[in-house]
């Protein structure tokens, strides 16, 4: 049994990873996995040439330029972590996505955690040259 | 026509569904065949814990740059520093080998040689060209001043960028060792899995890199005026 489900790196041939999908009409092969990656680099591509192309004009509204990028790099990690690292709805990888949630959300604390509370402190604190005053 | 066609379809989210083959019930609750996951899904598993702890570290790098950005002691600037066309072409290695490393994963899965090893070298180059063009933008910031000792905006930068630097030269270590691996063992499943991890670890480094580029040195550099 092992030797039937035991597949390889990062390679789907021969294993229907798609739950709803038709097994046997659908089977991968190399062509088939060759074109997934190959459509992943394309997706790829395109958005950090966008996120380029977005930092070098002025068709797109100032004050959100930053916001914009911001959007298209997270839409390229999920091209990447869809496409290369092969994270699906698969049975199999359930784990795998819940760990990966449950990283986002770490990740979220840590980061806009950290900017809003060092925001108000630097609001909050005097003017570093008024401290030097002070201390004298 | 039979109950057998009247019945409905099996369900393919259910535990075990699709282990049990098409036609046969699953014979105990949870995975359909019996026993443990596969090595391959287990091994899988763990590295991916490992990876998001990793990003997790970068996490807290990245927002300690967001924290700092602004803090210059009238040092220079990102804006000043940054060269974008050199950031261009750093992305584009990076995203390249990961592209070889995805055919290197299937040229493992059809058991040639000849293609892993080729696929393997392909990456091993776009990642030395990658670190050479860092380790070349991180020398000329030092000779114009701007080392990580002169700000905190350049100590947050070099901790965060010099991080990722440090995993990329490190996965290409590891990549040295999987090319002599698979020359010297073959395709055996323990070394198959370790290549699994391989290739996990570079496309992670890739997703990492992706928010630097877009973040550190994209977003970084706007003017002033324009930033949150």
């Amino acid at each position: 049994m092992s030797s039937e489900h035991e597949f390889d790196a990062g390679s789907n041939v021969g294993e229907d990873r798609l739950p709803g999908a038709e097994s046997a009409a659908r089977e991968r092969t190399l062509g088939r996995e060759v074109r997934g990656y190959a459509l992943g680099l394309a997706l790829a591509v395109g958005l950090t040439a966008a996120s380029f192309w977005v930092r070098g004009t002025d068709l797109v509204y100032g004050p959100g330029l930053a916001m914009a990028l911001l959007v298209l790099a997270v839409a390229q990690m999920g091209i990447h972590l869809i496409f290369f690292l092969h994270i699906t709805t698969d049975p199999d990888n359930q784990n795998n996505v819940l760990a990966l949630a449950f990283g986002v959300l770490i990740v979220c604390l840590i980061v806009f955690g950290s900017l809003w509370v060092m925001e108000h402190m630097n609001h909050n604190m005097a003017p570093m040259q008024e401290l030097m005053q002070m201390q004298r | 026509m039979s109950t057998e066609a009247l019945r409905a379809p099996p369900d393919p989210y259910q535990l075990g569904a699709r282990l049990a083959g098409a036609h046969a019930p699953p014979q105990v609750t949870g995975r359909g065949a019996g026993g443990p996951a596969p090595k391959r899904i287990v091994v899988g598993y763990g590295f991916w814990i490992f990876l998001l702890s990793d990003v997790i570290v970068f996490s807290s790098f990245f927002a300690a740059y967001a924290v700092l950005f602004k803090n210059t002691a009238g040092g220079p600037t990102a804006q000043q520093l940054f060269d974008l066309h050199n950031t261009a072409v750093e992305t584009g290695c990076l995203l390249a080998s990961t592209f070889t490393c995805g055919m290197a994963s299937l040229a493992v899965g059809q058991r040639s040689q000849k293609w892993t090893q080729l696929a393997l070298l392909a990456t091993g180059l776009l990642g030395l060209a990658f670190i050479t063009l860092e380790a070349r933008e991180f020398v000329s910031f030092v000779a114009r001043g701007a080392g990580p000792s002169r700000s905190a905006f350049l100590s947050s930068f070099f901790t965060l960028v010099g991080c990722h630097g440090v995993h990329v030269t490190a996965g290409l270590l590891w990549l040295g060792t999987m090319m002599a691996q698979f020359y010297a063992k073959g395709f055996r499943q323990d070394i198959r899995h370790r290549f699994l991890c391989f290739s996990l670890f570079w496309h992670a480094l890739d997703i990492i890199w992706v928010a630097i580029f877009s973040l550190v040195y994209l977003v970084g550099t706007l003017p002033p005026e324009l930033l949150p």
